[in-house]
């Protein structure tokens, strides 16, 4: 069952790096008695499942709101990240008064399997050989993540969640939530996704991969053994994906074509304009945060993504069983997650005679857009989980 | 999009929404389209139990739906009502906005595939102010009910009813009920000879189903 434990959340690959903080949350341990079988058919045991929570859970246990994290999120929701120190990624949203209002929900966060917060994945010791993982651990699908949430609410005792609410591959989650647990969940909130990871998708993670894998360092993926690391692979895996998350408006109002501390070009290839020193940050401080393999794993856990393949190709298919009312959320200038894709979803809810609704927010911050304070995501998250709670009679 | 004739949402239904509220059965599967701010979505809803779902172009109405606890998709009827499978609906009502649509004939079509029946309403051009207002003053004419200028108006495909009869004719559209509105939102039946209707009514409303 779920225990307080500190070093242990701390990913392994970071351990020397940083000392834990006085909150790194709980560790949900499942010993070999109860193995995870997952959709390639591997097993994966033990397994740990490390997750947040905020908020109380009510006396009928039915204000639980489960928040997904996206690709490279974790479950430090809206605290202080024990390795970055950086506040939480969904801060603006998760807290007391806020749109996901934590005085008056339940609020859990688990790092996905396969990530590389404390949740079991390729970073970790596999116990039959004591060394890490490596690309012996078993690929994972979204299926197989939202298994592990359902197996963390199982322990928690929450038999359903007010509402499963995330954006990008947290609300590839979410819908995987309704397609699998349809009775599980009262209301279900994807924000800036899709049913399927697209071609071009596929192409971008693809490109961040092959950066990591030429990485010299990356050592066929044992470099958890050899002392190194291949941060530099990495950190261009980062860069091509960080432009894919925000949109030509965004870059031109935040750096145009201002240089970066100098007043020419220099005529050589250092970061002469102020959007390449800000790539680069951007690359060097993801190393810090987060494993290699990792991200390989996550990233294919997304390309494999498409509800409406398990369904016959029929995405209406996939919410036949769902009762849930569902919220999605796009926003106008997402080229990651259009909103003609989120559409698709709201079409294939309304074909399945599913209850939805679907707001466009008007944005030109592109994909990030659901990460950032955008009071309209904040207005609708707040109404639409406050109906739900309302609904269910929560005060 | 319910562009003609917009009131501010008012704690009563505004008389033409309260008319067309009658004619839904406790219990319906209803479709709004430019269901606007919510008010007649949220006032079946509660006083009718149906279950009820919208379509609605501007993204600030969605979003008032949406925290009003009412499931509203952000779409365009000229575009999005081919994605509704057929017959889910037991109603299908579009309140105040087939004038505003690019392909009103188009539109219709579809409200009678998706639904048993369906609910239209509209501001009728060829009340006697309209028309006196052309003849007369040979300006394009802006009344209490058509309260824009030619040139922002969001009604762009306006009608008489007796141009609305000849659509559902013409769609094959069976007329179960049809009501002439006036000004003041009293609503009378509208008889098969509709001439007096369109030269004095407001608006009208129609209950239609397939034929």
């Amino acid at each position: 069952m779920a225990e307080e434990v500190s070093e242990k959340l701390i990913p392994r690959f970071l351990r020397p790096l940083k000392a834990p903080t006085e909150n790194a949350g709980h560790a949900l341990q499942l010993g070999p008695e109860q193995p995870l079988v997952l959709d390639s058919g591997k097993k994966i045991t033990p397994l740990t499942i490390a997750y947040m929570t905020y908020g109380a859970l009510n006396a009928d246990r039915s204000n639980a709101v489960l928040v997904t994290h996206a690709l490279t999120g974790d479950q430090f929701v809206a605290s202080t990240h024990p390795v970055t120190g950086k506040p939480g990624w969904w801060n603006f949203a998760v807290g007391p008064g806020k749109a996901i209002n934590t005085d008056r929900y339940f609020v859990i966060c688990a790092n996905v399997l396969g990530g590389c917060m404390g949740t079991t994945g390729p970073g970790e010791i596999d116990p039959a050989t004591s060394k890490p993982y490596g690309l012996s651990f078993p690929l994972v699908t979204i299926r197989d993540i939202v298994r592990t949430q359902a197996l963390l609410l199982d322990s928690l005792g929450i038999e359903q969640l007010l509402c499963v609410v995330g954006g990008s591959m947290g609300g590839m989650q979410a819908l995987q939530w309704a397609a699998s647990y349809p009775e599980r969940v009262h209301t279900v909130m994807p924000i800036a996704t899709g049913a399927r990871h697209s071609a071009q998708n596929i192409a971008f993670h693809e490109v961040g991969r092959q950066a990591i894998m030429a990485d010299p360092d990356w050592r066929g993926g044992e470099y958890g053994t050899q002392k190194v690391s291949p941060a530099k692979g990495l950190a261009v895996a980062r860069m091509a994906a960080h432009v894919t998350y925000l949109s030509e408006a965004a870059l031109q109002r935040k750096f145009g074509r201002e240089l970066q501390d100098r007043d020419a070009v220099s005529f050589g290839f250092d970061a002469d304009f102020q959007i390449e020193s800000y790539l680069r940050h951007q690359g060097m401080t993801f190393v810090d945060r987060f494993d290699a393999n990792s991200y390989l794993y996550m990233t294919r856990a997304m390309d494999y993504f498409d509800l409406a393949a398990d369904y016959g190709g029929v995405l209406a298919e996939a919410f036949r069983d769902a009762k849930a009312r569902f919220c999605l959320v796009s926003f106008t200038s997402d080229w990651l997650f259009p909103t003609v894709e989120n559409k698709r979803v709201a079409h294939a809810l309304n074909a399945s005679g599913a209850s939805v609704s679907f707001v466009e927010i008007e944005s030109d911050r592109g994909h990030d857009a659901f990460l950032l304070d955008e009071p309209e995501l904040h207005e609708v998250m707040s109404g639409f989980l406050g109906s739900a709670a309302a609904s269910k009679g929560i005060k | 999009m319910s562009v003609a004739g917009v009131t501010p949402r008012q704690a009563q239904l505004r008389p033409d929404l309260a008319a067309i509220a009658e004619m839904i059965p406790d219990g319906a599967r209803v479709l709004d389209i430019g269901c606007g701010d919510g008010a007649l979505l949220e006032h079946l809803v509660r006083s009718k139990k149906v279950d009820g779902r919208g379509l609605e172009l501007l993204q600030s109405n969605v979003n008032h739906c949406v925290t009003r606890g009412l499931s509203v998709v952000q779409g365009d009827a000229d575009r999005d009502l081919a994605e509704y499978p057929s017959g889910v609906f037991d109603i299908v009502i579009l309140s105040q906005t087939i004038q505003a649509t690019r392909k009103p004939d188009y539109v219709l079509k579809e409200l009678l595939r998706i639904g048993n029946r369906t609910v239209v309403s509209f501001p009728n051009f060829g009340h006697w102010r309209v028309r006196a207002s052309l003849l007369l003053n040979g300006r394009m004419p802006v009344t209490r009910s058509l309260g824009h200028s030619w040139y922002d108006t969001p009604n762009i495909h306006l009608c008489t009813i007796s141009d609305f009869l000849s659509l559902t004719t013409e769609t094959g559209a069976r007329i179960e009920k049809a009501l002439a509105l006036d000004g003041d939102g009293n609503t009378r039946r509208l008889s098969a000879n509709a001439w007096k209707a369109n030269v004095f009514a407001e608006g009208a409303i129609f209950l239609l189903a397939k034929t």
